[in-house]
């Protein structure tokens, strides 16, 4: 089969800003992402200056009150997550990845895929305008938790609040037309004879969790139009003295939150699957078993919501209940990690930059998940519950998710994106930069946790237990790690823009792998293939088979 | 803008046109969302047993016909499915029609009721059984505004006998609506 | 035991016992699966391995190093379940008669807190009112009725290893038994607007004669101190 519809010359217009193309797709919603990453960066940089050095001027903002750091906060989460993290992992390379790895031409509604990103772009416009609007930019955690969020006269930021909520509206409606595109190319628009074993594992990863974030985020968009109801025009919905009731909002919140963690984590998994069995030559250990494992965790996740409301003022005994359902998802986890420690048995390791964002990201992730079973537990959590310790948790799990496996994929797809590699020198530097500085933030924030430092607070001098000189110099550390973290990406920056241009040449199949958009040319045209592809055999074929002189062996490759 | 159909969307590795099952996770991702607004009503609903007494108040009558109305537009949207099923493009755009009439119907005796309720005092935020009953009821009749134009659109394609299948598709979308309200009657209506 | 911060209530103790067991348990996991993890790393890195076998993890010999530990984790989840609820239930669920019941009131950004007075029960002339600070006696059971005037706040006292969010509208029970005398910080741990970071009270954990003092001192009437701040 040819592909005959690629006839008429694009304008710059109708290729890189109105495209329909998948790959465009995704590239806007990777820079749109870095773009955010950067913001949300610069805004944790501010606020961290301020707990190192209360009161002092940060450089680039100036005096920090505590209504702005409020704000930093709130928005630094927010974005992070909905603007950062899923955008990024989600729609940025599952508009770029699925039709490539499923060896197909694009997505399979388009037009669906472009109306998803402009409207992802106008949540982002919205988030941003809330900073500039009378009263400033929202300060009630990213949480949101009426009636804070929904009484202007509690929260003080009338505009900001609404702006923030129409923002994270706006995002999930992107995100839901996204998800219906994705599982619906997944499912139908496969190359001939791949069969469902033989989808690689960030593809599956990718579309169960646009499933997953499908089937937990309904309630907090019904959620969303009553909170906004309620800062509009009073109604009451989470008002306890118009009969409402503010806990019904965290059960709406976190009944999408916690899934959420997971249909971030999922992508992240998916991505490392696939940078870690190309770089150790190794096909991944149980194929079936980390689909599974993925699969559980997913339905899992909708049991264990209220681990975040363990004192929160729910009934004591469903805090017994989830506690059971919070510690059994360890079981698929832990698995899924066994697993993936396995793939690297006998394996043949080359450390490419990729390679070593893959590998730390295991590394990182599994303090980030051992950690969260102080939480789980509801009688540790009654000490945790909102304090640094939660905070270093989550980041342990977070920034291997929404960073670490980014840059994996970043640097390992790179060639398939511009046609060039990326320098691997400065890919080095980048890492250690990143991953020891990110190491030197949070583990003082776990000791500072541990010993009662609560969140969200900007500054800690009316708190004569938490204003010692050991805890602030653990704050000074923490910051000056993050300072670290945020120079080490200059390096990346810099690499990643030069690279476009003046990078090696990359060839369609730099890295030997075995999955189909490595049949595509470097850049993929519109249209990807030349030829659509056949698929044969699973996506891990790697390692020493006989009667073959490689040690890989193509999906395409007709035996 | 000249986008021709890419080979992706004519592929059908499950047998299933692509439009239906973006259609079923469509209407997934709805029932979702009216779950968790039903489901947080219902919860308030139990704790609140006064709110029988403003349930009182709402016009049963015109529900009731209503739900008749939307039960016999989803017939007639089976109808023309059949006949687009069957090629006749005529009889499927008679019948694309009158399921618009259909909705046209409902969105009418609604604005009736509700203007009435408004002018009696049942605001939006004259208590939380109001403010539910009108965020659960508008947002179903925003899905029938919005069922009701795709509707006319797929219509003149019926006529010019393209785009047969969305006949089916545009179907499903209605038939859901209708399930939609099938709750909401007995919920904001009949409990008392 | 002390490698958190002071233990001054009854089940400080408890609850710093259960975080011992998980940092055991998840520990253990922890430090075995890094182990093998950078095992592997250096063991079959391409300067040691130059080509790979060809494993599919559907090897029975293989797949038990995975399905054992799987058990095993398993069986740790089930030990940590069993005390975590144990401890859940002493402190939030199974409550001991209290010598005295105390009200604690949250609002942008002050705590109140409201003793019953010489007559032992709340919401009478006697009440003794104080913003900001909160005196115990020690050694005594408390019970507490949290509630809050605006927004959700957090009521923590880390010393205590004590949290319960205060809910507008509802009227929250619990309870701690003070152990230890002492001057401690009480925090609001949930966000509760631009004050959050101000929302801050002082425990004094006082021996029974020096408690008897404070009362005489604030007059057993009652009487809004705002000595803080």
């Amino acid at each position: 089969m040819s592909n005959d519809h690629d006839h008429h010359e694009q304008s710059i217009w109708e290729k890189y800003i109105f495209s329909v193309d998948h790959k465009v797709i995704g590239m806007q919603y990777l820079f749109t992402g870095m773009l955010m990453a950067l913001i949300g960066g610069f805004f944790v940089y501010v606020f961290r200056m301020q707990l190192a050095f209360p009161g002092a001027e940060v450089l680039g903002w100036g005096i920090v009150n505590s209504a702005e750091y409020n704000a930093l906060v709130t928005n630094h989460g927010s974005i992070m997550i909905f603007w950062v993290a899923m955008p990024v992992l989600i729609a940025a390379f599952g508009n770029f990845l699925i039709p490539l790895m499923i060896g197909c031409d694009d997505m399979v509604f388009p037009r669906l895929n472009r109306l998803s990103y402009q409207i992802f772009l106008i949540s982002a416009l919205v988030l941003i305008a809330s900073f500039f609007v009378q009263g400033g930019g929202f300060g009630g955690a990213w949480t949101a938790y009426p009636p804070l969020s929904a009484n202007a006269n509690y929260n003080l930021t009338p505009w900001g609040s609404i702006l923030w909520l129409v923002a994270v509206a706006l995002e999930f409606v992107a995100f839901l037309m996204g998800g219906i595109n994705f599982i619906t190319t997944l499912m139908n628009s496969r190359a001939p004879g791949m069969k469902m074993y033989d989808i690689p594992i960030v593809v599956w990863m990718i579309v169960l969790a646009s499933i997953l974030f499908m089937a937990s985020v309904g309630p907090l968009i019904a959620g969303a139009i009553m909170l906004l109801l309620d800062q509009t025009m009073s109604i009451g919905f989470f008002d306890p003295a118009k009969g409402g009731d503010p806990v019904l909002w965290q059960h709406l919140f976190w009944f999408f939150g916690h899934p959420e963690v997971y249909v971030v984590l999922l992508p992240a998994m998916g991505i490392v699957a696939e940078v870690m069995t190309t770089f150790s030559r190794k096909k991944l250990f149980a194929y079936k078993t980390v689909l599974n494992t993925a699969i559980a965790t997913g339905i899992l996740s909708f049991f264990v919501w209220a681990h975040h409301q363990f004192v929160s003022g729910i009934d004591p005994r469903m805090a017994n209940i989830f506690t059971v359902t919070t510690v059994i998802i360890s079981i698929p986890i832990a698995e899924m990690c066994f697993v993936y420690i396995a793939t690297l048995y006998k394996g043949s390791i080359e450390f490419t930059t990729a390679m070593l964002f893959a590998l730390a990201f295991l590394v990182e992730f599994l303090l980030g998940g051992v950690t969260g079973i102080f939480l789980g537990a509801s009688g540790s959590d009654i000490y945790f519950h909102d304090t640094y310790f939660v905070l270093a948790h989550f980041h342990y799990t977070f920034v291997p998710i929404a960073i670490i496996s980014v840059f994996a994929a970043i640097y390992y797809w790179y060639p398939k994106m511009f046609g060039r590699l990326m320098n691997e020198t400065l890919g080095k530097i980048h890492f250690w930069g990143t991953v020891i500085s990110f190491n030197i933030i949070f583990i003082p924030l776990f000791i500072l946790g541990a010993s009662g430092q609560h969140r969200r607070i900007y500054n800690y001098e009316n708190f004569p237990q938490l204003a010692t000189d050991g805890m602030q110099n653990l704050r000074v550390v923490a910051t000056m790690g993050l300072i670290a973290m945020l120079v080490s990406q200059i390096p990346f920056l810099y690499n990643f823009v030069t690279s476009w241009k003046k990078g090696k040449i990359a060839g369609n199949n730099p890295w030997k792998a075995n999955t189909l958009e490595w049949v595509a040319t470097s850049p993929a045209p519109h249209g990807n293939f030349k030829e659509l592809p056949t698929c044969y055999r699973g996506p891990y074929e790697y390692g020493k088979m006989e009667g073959r002189k490689d040690d890989y062996w193509p999906q395409n490759e007709e035996s | 803008m000249g986008i021709v159909q890419p080979i992706a969307t004519r592929r059908s590795a499950t047998g299933i046109l692509t439009g239906k099952l973006a259609v079923w996770w469509l209407i997934g991702s709805e029932i979702v969302i009216f779950g968790g607004l039903l489901a947080s009503y219902i919860m308030m609903r139990l704790l609140h047993g006064d709110w029988a007494n403003e349930a009182e108040h709402t016009n049963v009558v015109i529900g009731a016909t209503n739900t008749f109305v939307l039960l016999t537009s989803s017939l007639f949207v089976v109808l023309s499915h059949y006949w687009a099923e069957k090629g006749d493009r005529d009889k499927a755009f008679k019948y694309m029609w009158l399921t618009i009439l259909g909705g046209a119907l409902f969105l009418c005796f609604k604005s009736y009721e509700w203007t009435h309720e408004i002018a009696q005092g049942y605001t939006i935020s004259k208590s939380l059984f109001w403010s539910f009953y009108y965020v659960a009821a508008g947002i179903h009749g925003l899905h029938i505004i919005g069922g009701v134009v795709i509707m006319a659109f797929i219509s003149f394609d019926l006529k010019k006998g393209k785009n047969m299948h969305r006949a089916e598709l545009i179907g499903l979308y209605w038939h859901f609506v209708d399930i939609v309200w099938i709750f909401l009657f007995p919920l904001l209506y009949i409990a008392k | 035991m002390n490698f958190l911060i002071e233990q001054a209530s009854s089940f400080a103790a408890d609850i710093d016992g259960l975080i011992i067991i998980i940092a055991v348990l998840a520990g253990f996991w922890f430090f075995v699966a890094e182990f093998v993890l950078f095992y592997f790393i250096f063991k079959y890195s391409r300067k040691n391995q130059a080509q790979s076998e060809y494993i599919t993890g559907e090897e029975p010999e293989l797949v038990k190093w995975v399905h054992w530990p799987h058990i095993a984790v398993l069986v740790c989840d089930i030990v940590i379940i069993f005390f975590a609820v144990k401890v859940w239930y002493n402190v939030k669920q199974d409550f001991p008669q209290p010598d005295e019941t105390i009200r604690v009131v949250g609002y942008q950004w002050s705590w109140k807190f409201v003793h019953p007075g010489a007559d032992k029960q709340l919401g009478t002339e006697d009440d003794i009112e104080m913003i900001d600070e909160l005196h115990l006696k020690v050694n005594t059971t408390y019970h507490f009725k949290l509630e809050s005037e605006d927004v959700m706040h957090s009521f923590s006292i880390p010393v205590f290893r004590l949290k319960q969010d205060a809910v507008p509208g509802r009227v929250i029970t619990g309870w701690f038994k003070p152990i230890k005398t002492g001057q401690y910080d009480i925090q609001c741990a949930e966000m509760c607007g631009i004050g959050h970071g101000i929302m801050g009270s002082q425990l004094y954990v006082e021996s029974e004669e020096d408690h008897n003092k404070w009362i005489q001192s604030v007059n057993g009437q009652g009487e809004t101190l705002s000595q803080v701040q």
